[in-house]
């Protein structure tokens, strides 16, 4: 969808009305000096202008006072800008509780959505209106980065790990969104369309289009006992490694007496990376499956942990933190 | 012009290979660093022409990365970053000083060619299978995915990174040890203030360049894991690398022309400069904090919160040096005496540009508005108005200024109006519409683009072939002006520093007696001997030395 104004894309997020009053405000300032330095230059130079080829002008050094006030007054503006530009970038920093999560992964040259349904689709993304949104991003090779000009937000998507991002969308519509950082041959072509559209219209999009064979779910079930986690994972908290029950989104305990919130980027961590963040009460026995698992199938693991969340929770589950060990 | 000088008082090539001559060596550098601005300036010809349509005109996706990333790689490591310090530096900095030769002459003649041994590892990747990795070599793309000619580019990078630390270490050491009796720290041109501040970074940033790209070539060539995280390396601690060095990169380009901005100013304003303690302790001020601010190129990359903070905070303390150069550039046109000569358009046309440059930093160091410009074209429009409109106006407007000096000879002054301005306006043509494009989402390094983009495209391939011709004028006359020129006498404009005082060309030893100096820098007031009339001055008015 073209913007009908021809100096700034459409305004179809939280974070696009911010953004576009940062650039206004400082706009203003720095055409008021562009401006302002310009003429004095353009009056100076034909007020000023030799008369005579032997002429010399003026002897002046300086001057303490302007050079003092020409250090203050654009510090004192500069942090105004600062201090805005924090705030909108906090903001978007600080994940909102009670997010629609969707996973995106990016990979030479495409962008693979999964709806929190397991719902796919390739470089199109379809978000209700309203509804506040998290992207979990990860990278099957370079850095990407998913940009939606609409909504004035980008985040790298970086190998290696998870990056999040959200906005909430205010406007349907379709909107371009783009690869913005450089990844290769056919970086111009890895962008697609979001769609916003209105939550009805969304969920009915959601069940219209559901596929069972593609639940990602069922995938991460049957991958959970083709790399051999279950003999270990056993669900009643009895085998030589925590249950994975319930322990999405809990505060896990460690052995080092820590704790950690079970999330996405934990989880990815725990399979590629077993050693770095053992749960109190366990041997570091996991091998890494780093190498052998794609970012699509970490998050079919993933989303079948997340689908045991409603499993009862043995005793001795997943070194879960007691609800009274915390504040 | 005198009857020997040091473009005579030898003949033959071997005198010019193995000369130690610090104006020769210039003269060498003059050469090659033209060479690679047209081969760069090559590049971004097919650049624009390939974006003339939203499908793209001219090339494949692939050759087109490759020809903006060796564009970069042309541009930035073997044009602008030697430009004003290895061709005016070398050639002035010993005679601004009153000295006959950099401390080193040896390893000057060294540093050029280490230059062109890394030249011709860059020439040789450019010319088997090119470079596609953007210049900004980001990992793993570079050190495993590009099936382009990585290893010999990083190499001849890592090489010429020598270069660049033997000519700052030469530079710093003249400073300290050569100055003529008399010259004093605060009696120093600013161009040398600035071509010291440019030589602490030189020393200080460029090994880690060079260290970090050589990591890339051993991660590409052994499999070590530094930055592949299927190795267990981290793709972002090339970034933090990279961009430690890659930063001040930007002040060693930018500095230098800051510094003939300075030179320029004050003689065709004939006055002394405004603030002069002000705007030499900016450049140190800009050297120094310009460490200090990398992590602002990564505020998309999920850096902490409070990393980001800190950078975007640093990042607009190191501003504000640079406003204070502008304010007090501006301020020393109040009350002058002002020539049309063509340096001073091109200083102004710097003033004009760099504004623009540095205040859209402003916009980019900004955390919220970053979100949404970052690798847009609002930041290619805002680098080349420093780069270009800055390093690169102020390094023309440094060889028409000098040129007298360097070659004895007079340019048509006409001509090299037509030219300044030219270059200004279609400079503008060409980079202005990209803020807009930019804020309107348009990524750069799109070899395609939606079709909405294309007016504003239009525009700027428009506004580049303007500039090629503002750009193709000068090097003709030039180049005509050594043979046909008029004589320039030793001070044409006339100017203060010791430069002036001797023959142009100068001789090989550049003073017959050592100089010495009595008087302050740009001080027309008590400068008899430049034969001008100091009618009708009040008397000087002293508020900052």
């Amino acid at each position: 969808m073209q913007s009908d104004s021809p100096l700034y894309p459409d305004q179809a997020s939280n974070f696009a009305p911010n953004v576009d009053a940062l650039m206004i405000y400082i706009t203003a300032i720095c055409a008021f000096f562009a401006v302002a330095i310009t003429a004095a230059v353009i009056y100076f130079f034909f007020k000023y202008r030799r008369k005579d080829p032997s002429d010399v002008g003026v002897p002046i050094h300086g001057d303490m006072r302007l050079e003092t006030a020409w250090i203050a007054v654009p510090l004192l503006l500069a942090l105004t800008m600062f201090g805005w530009g924090a705030v909108v970038y906090v903001d978007y920093r600080r994940l909102p509780m009670d997010t629609l999560d969707i996973y995106v992964i990016g990979k030479q040259w495409m962008w693979k959505v999964q709806q929190p349904t397991g719902l796919r689709e390739i470089n199109e993304l379809h978000v209700p209106v309203g509804r506040n949104v998290k992207l979990i991003l990860a990278s099957e090779d370079v850095i990407h980065d998913f940009s939606v000009p609409a909504f004035r937000v980008k985040m790298d998507v970086v190998p290696g790990h998870y990056n999040t991002m959200w906005f909430r969308p205010t406007k349907p519509g379709r909107y371009h969104f783009f690869c913005q950082q450089y990844c290769g041959t056919n970086h111009a072509l890895m962008g697609g369309w979001v769609t916003v559209m209105e939550p009805m219209d969304y969920a009915a999009w959601l069940s219209g289009s559901s596929d069972a064979t593609a639940n990602p779910a069922v995938a991460g079930e049957k991958l959970f006992a083709d790399k051999a986690c279950t003999p270990c994972h056993l669900p009643d908290g009895s085998g030589r490694a925590p249950s994975l029950n319930g322990v999405y989104g809990a505060q896990v305990l460690l052995a080092d007496g820590s704790t950690v919130t079970a999330d996405d980027a934990y989880i990815r961590e725990s399979i590629l990376s077993p050693q770095a963040k053992i749960v109190a009460g366990y041997q570091p026995l996991m091998p890494s499956f780093q190498g052998q698992l794609t970012e699509e199938q970490l998050i079919d693991l993933t989303t079948y942990i997340k689908s045991l969340q409603s499993q009862p929770v043995p005793a001795k589950g997943a070194g879960i933190a007691p609800a009274t060990g915390k504040k | 012009m005198p009857r020997e000088h040091y473009l005579n008082a030898t003949y033959g090539i071997r005198s010019w290979l193995l000369t130690t001559d610090h104006k020769r060596i210039a003269m060498l550098y003059l050469v090659s660093v033209t060479f690679f601005f047209f081969i760069g300036g090559a590049f971004a010809t097919m650049i624009r022409i390939h974006l003339l349509t939203p499908q793209g005109l001219l090339v494949t996706p692939e050759t087109y990365n490759k020809l903006f990333t060796m564009h970069g790689v042309a541009m930035i490591f073997f044009f602008l970053i030697p430009s004003i310090p290895a061709v005016l530096g070398n050639f002035l900095l010993p005679i601004m000083i009153g000295a006959k030769d950099l401390a080193f002459p040896k390893i000057n003649l060294l540093s050029w060619y280490i230059y062109l041994i890394g030249g011709s590892f860059v020439l040789y990747s450019f010319s088997t299978g090119g470079l596609d990795t953007g210049w900004t070599f980001y990992t793993p793309l570079s050190s495993v995915y590009s099936n382009s000619a990585v290893t010999p580019a990083v190499l001849g990078i890592f090489i010429n990174g020598f270069s660049t630390i033997l000519t700052g270490l030469n530079f710093i050491v003249t400073v300290h040890t050569m100055r003529a009796p008399g010259m004093t720290w605060f009696r120093l041109p600013l161009f040398v203030w600035a071509q010291y501040a440019t030589s602490i970074i030189f020393i200080l940033g460029t090994p880690v360049i060079a260290i970090t790209l050589l990591l890339v070539g051993l991660e590409r060539m052994f499999h070590l894991g530094f930055f592949n995280p299927a190795l267990g390396g981290d793709p972002i601690l090339f970034q933090h690398l990279f961009w430690f060095y890659s930063h001040p990169a930007v002040y060693i380009m930018i500095l230098p022309a800051m510094g003939v901005v300075s030179e320029i100013i004050p003689t065709f304003a004939r006055k002394p400069i405004f603030g002069y303690s002000f705007i030499a302790g900016s450049s140190i001020a800009i050297a120094v904090i310009g460490f200090f601010v990398w992590a602002h190129h990564m505020f998309v990359t999920g850096e902490s919160t409070y990393a980001a903070l800190t950078f975007s905070l640093l990042s607009y303390l190191v501003a504000i040096p640079s406003a204070v150069k502008v304010f007090n550039w501006t301020s020393t046109l109040y009350k002058g005496s002002i020539s049309y000569d063509t340096p001073m358009l091109y200083a102004l046309g710097f003033i004009g540009l760099f504004l623009i440059g540095g205040l859209t930093g402003l916009f980019l160091a900004c955390l919220g508005l970053d979100i949404h410009l970052h690798d847009t074209y609002f930041v290619v429009a805002h680098f080349h108005y420093i780069m270009v409109g800055g390093a690169v106006m102020g390094y023309v407007g440094g060889l028409h200024f000098w040129w007298p000096k360097i070659t004895g000879k007079l340019y048509p002054e006409f001509l090299a109006r037509v030219a300044a301005i030219t270059l200004f306006l279609g400079f503008n043509l060409t980079f202005f519409p990209q803020f807009i494009l930019g804020y309107l989402g348009m990524p750069r390094r799109y070899s395609s683009y939606p079709p909405e983009f294309q007016v504003l495209n239009v525009m700027s391939t428009a506004g580049a072939s303007i500039l090629a011709l503002g750009y193709l004028l000068p090097m003709i006359y030039l180049v005509w002006s050594m043979r046909y020129g008029a004589v320039a006498g030793p001070n044409p404009w006339p100017a203060t520093g010791l430069e002036w005082q001797t023959a142009s060309p100068p001789l090989t030893e550049n003073f017959d007696v050592t100089p010495e100096v009595t008087w302050e820098p740009y001080d027309y007031e008590n400068r008899p001997d430049l034969g001008l009339a100091i009618h009708g001055a009040p008397s000087p008015v002293h508020g900052d030395d």
